[in-house]
């Protein structure tokens, strides 16, 4: 057996060329040989590459699809985020955890299924979902629950689960997925039909800087959230000395809510393609990767086969449209599978992952485009900025920014979700309001909207008049619709677990300040809070943001801090003072319950 | 030297190496800037986030942030100092820190520096992870209660050693160290006379047969407070 898993990790080591910077498919490799990736199996990885073997289980021990475990012959993923839990979480949970007998986080006897909860999956629009091996189910409801199982132990293949396939290339041949684009409102920019080549062709017909230029006039943001100016983040990489340069897609969309990056990949790949081959000449690199989450696996054969077809069209590879051009310009993209991680979507992160790392964020400076992927100046950019680049040089730096308000340029797509009749995909010009939108997504009843995923703004009908747009509420895309009843305090929690979960405990504001958020806010739920805890929440807060090191700790107590902004009421409502002397925050009976049991009998109840 | 770039520190001007970090900056001339997870002559991690000062307007890590010529650092302002007070608190809270008993007591920097912020007892409600401990090694001991995740051993490891001896697994409150071994830390290629152990600024990596060897009163914080030899350099010039 240790004969067969040595020559087995040789092999796939082999095959991955023996680099580190290949880790992530080798131990996904490993992981869908063996099951999982167990201790001795770390110590072969790590000869084959010559790295040390802790690095090896620290790799493999931070990413969430990765285990040491033998898991189930099938693993179900359930989406836990906010508006899953609205929807359905609870209940469809409840049913699988029935039926299978066993809890979240454990394995059937036989061995036949391990259920598991994730964070949001990108299927907000068509909740409760899950993914069953890397297939998504959507619009989970009871009987689709039983068919899932009853169906899994007649042939066990993920696949076949899929009866009715999604409109679009949903139903493509290599995508075969049940799920839908739920495009509600097709934009002027993104969501149009495209030339193939036409992007790359009239960036060849300029220069490097004259394309930079163009982007900068077009007066292009990131689309990722953070809004910087795309065209001069490509001025410091084209500008940095460096042997090669990189182009990377971030592709690991992850914030809760956000799913239109979904909806680009499967309708509109050659725009992606196609900007980030624009890039490619802008910036003076040769190759792009796409870092593409491990949610949407589903899509990597499809994605895959748009590249081959790129190539054999001449818009990829060596000499791209060599009539076009003087200088032979090379480019070609390959694809990379993150491995469930919500920080791998920071950039330094993302590249960290990317050269066989754990996902923890870098030290900035140096900043990516000076040092990036493998200490080689690097872009990263969002997969709709991308989008954006392309469609830009079809139609226009002028054409583009007409569109949009003064300070933010052009389209944005909007996924959203939760309590409205129309959640999907909408493709608004910057500056539409909150309640605009909210009358195109049929929810209008809405008491709160978290704008911009957790690590955005909760906002109640006081701001509905806000504007979207990075002067105002600024959005990578994700709103997340919240109808009259639903408990605010829950959402919050909800989001605060996620950043507990996903923080990768580099920095120690955002380990141990999300744990104490969490608890503090628990204590409050459960109705011992006092006064001096939001106290306590908003003085962790204040540090969390000011000395975290990525902006995942630097954003995380914004569910916190916005909700204390716009419902503050709804905590003081569960707030008391205890009797003078106490503290409700401690639990008597819970403190001396250990000691009890040593000395066999019960304690004396109703201390506070 | 002509070369030199000029910034300010809490409004003290301070003549610097272009190819220094805010921190070496302040310490050539004598301005304490705390730090846990810093040490003279590893690479710089910037995990504790102690040294977080302001520039120009905007928090940053001295220890990983190098110097720029007409720079504003504020170091001594009563928002940095209630963020680092916070950040002390915070590693107290998330381990198990038994100062009374520990051997380290008296020369750790993590007990060192809540004395020199007048931390008598964290704000937070203490944790209580349950967290294991590892004996195996027949003359090192590791505690993972007092661990605080610095990564002073992993660099000291792999920067002064030239081995690989820890490393970490895990991911957010989860994360920990680790040994590079299947099994416990005497299965690793650690040494005593390793420098590795040398760096612990707390309990956690400790040589055994070696507790309570300084009396008290004549251990590294006894007298004065950390970060006394930085400032005496002030004081000497």
């Amino acid at each position: 057996m240790n004969e067969s898993m040595e020559a087995e990790i040789a092999r796939i080591c082999e095959t991955h060329g023996r680099s580190r910077t290949r880790m992530l498919e080798i131990t996904r490799e490993v992981q869908s040989h063996l099951g999982c990736i167990p201790a001795k199996a770390m110590t072969l990885i790590a000869r084959e590459l010559s790295i040390p073997r802790v690095e090896v289980e620290g790799f493999v021990s931070f990413y969430a699809f990765l285990s040491d475990r033998p898991p189930g012959r099938h693993v179900i993923r359930l989406c836990n985020c906010a508006v899953d839990r609205m929807l359905g979480f609870e209940r469809i949970a409840e049913l699988f955890q029935e039926e299978l007998g066993i809890g979240l986080g454990e394995t059937t006897q036989d061995g036949f299924v391990t259920l598991e909860s994730t964070p949001c999956s990108g299927m907000c629009d068509q909740a409760p979902s899950a993914l069953v091996d890397d297939v998504v189910v959507t619009d989970l409801s009871r009987e689709k629950v039983r068919d899932i199982l009853r169906e899994l132990r007649v042939h066990g293949d993920p696949r076949q689960l899929v009866h009715r396939q999604g409109d679009g290339n949903n139903a493509h041949e290599l995508v075969q997925a049940m799920v839908h684009n739920n495009i509600r409102m097709e934009g002027p920019l993104l969501l149009t039909p495209l030339n193939r080549g036409e992007a790359i062709s009239k960036a060849l017909g300029m220069s490097p800087t004259e394309v930079i230029r163009v982007l900068k006039a077009a007066r292009l943001l990131g689309r990722g959230g953070a809004g910087f100016p795309t065209g001069m983040k490509w001025e410091f990489c084209r500008d940095a000395d460096g042997e090669k340069k990189y182009v990377l897609c971030n592709a690991d969309e992850g914030e809760p809510g956000t799913f239109k990056d979904r909806v680009l990949l499967t309708e509109m790949p050659d725009r992606i393609f196609a900007g980030m081959t624009v890039a490619g000449y802008a910036v003076g690199a040769e190759e792009g990767i796409v870092y593409l989450r491990g949610e949407y696996a589903y899509l990597r054969r499809f994605l895959n086969s748009v590249l081959d077809r790129r190539r054999g069209d001449g818009l990829l590879g060596k000499d791209i449209l060599p009539d076009h051009t003087s200088k032979p310009f090379n480019f070609d993209i390959r694809i990379e599978m993150g491995a469930g991680a919500y920080v791998c979507g920071e950039e330094t992160a993302l590249i960290s992952s990317l050269e066989g790392f754990r996902g923890d964020p870098k030290n900035r400076p140096p900043f990516p485009a000076q040092k990036g992927y493998l200490g080689y100046p690097s872009i990263v950019n969002n997969v709709e900025t991308f989008c954006c680049v392309a469609k830009i040089l079809e139609v226009g730096a002028a054409t583009f920014s007409e569109l949009g308000t003064a300070h933010s340029s052009g389209t944005k797509l909007l996924s959203v979700s939760g309590d409205c009749r129309r959640p999907g995909v909408f493709e608004v010009e910057f500056g539409i309001t909150l309640r605009e939108l909210l009358e195109l997504a049929a929810g209008e009843d809405a008491v709160a909207v978290q704008v911009g995923g957790p690590s955005g703004q909760l906002v109640g009908p006081e701001s509905f008049d806000r504007k979207i747009g990075f002067e105002d509420l600024a959005t990578g895309g994700s709103i997340m619709v919240f109808g009259p009843g639903r408990n605010i305090l829950e959402i919050v929690h909800s989001f605060v677990e996620f950043f507990e979960e996903e923080s990768c405990g580099y920095c120690t504001p955002c380990r141990v300040g999300n744990v104490l958020l969490k608890q503090t806010l628990e204590r409050i739920m459960e109705g011992r809070g006092e006064p001096e805890d939001i106290e306590l929440m908003e003085t962790v807060s204040r540090t969390m943001k000011a000395a975290s090191r990525c902006g995942l700790g630097q954003t995380a107590s914004n569910p916190v801090t916005s909700s204390l902004a716009s419902f503050r009421g709804k905590y003081e409502a569960l707030l008391s003072t205890a009797r003078e002397g106490r503290r409700r925050a401690f639990d008597l009976d819970a403190a001396v319950a250990e000691a009890a049991v040593v000395a066999n009998r019960e304690p004396a109840r109703s201390h506070n | 030297m002509s070369d030199r770039i000029t910034f300010s520190i809490d409004g003290v001007r301070v003549k610097a190496h272009p190819d220094h970090t805010i921190m070496e900056a302040a310490d050539e001339v004598g301005i304490y800037i705390p730090r846990l997870c810093h040490m003279p002559g590893l690479s710089p991690h910037g995990s504790c986030r102690l040294c977080t000062v302001m520039v120009n307007g905007r928090p940053t890590p001295a220890c990983t942030q190098p110097v720029a010529d007409g720079m504003m650092v504020e170091s001594d302002t009563p928002a940095v100092l209630e963020h680092r007070k916070v950040l002390i608190e915070m590693l107290f809270v998330e381990g198990n820190h038994f100062c009374m008993f520990c051997e380290r007591s008296g020369n750790c920097e993590l007990q060192a520096m809540a004395y020199r912020f007048g931390i008598a007892a964290p704000r937070f409600p203490y944790i209580f992870p349950k967290r294991d401990l590892d004996a195996s090694h027949p003359h090192v001991f590791f505690d993972r209660n007092r661990c605080i995740t610095c990564a002073r051993c992993v660099r000291a490891s792999q920067e002064l050693d030239g081995k690989h001896v820890f490393g970490f697994v895990g991911r957010g409150p989860h994360k920990r160290l680790a040994f590079n071994s299947e099994g416990p830390l005497a299965e690793t290629d650690l040494e005593v006379t390793d420098k590795a152990l040398d760096a612990c600024p707390v309990g956690a990596l400790l040589r055994k047969g070696e507790g309570y060897k300084v009396p008290i009163g004549e251990r590294l914080y006894d007298h004065e407070p950390i970060g006394s030899e930085i400032e005496a350099r002030k004081a000497a010039t």
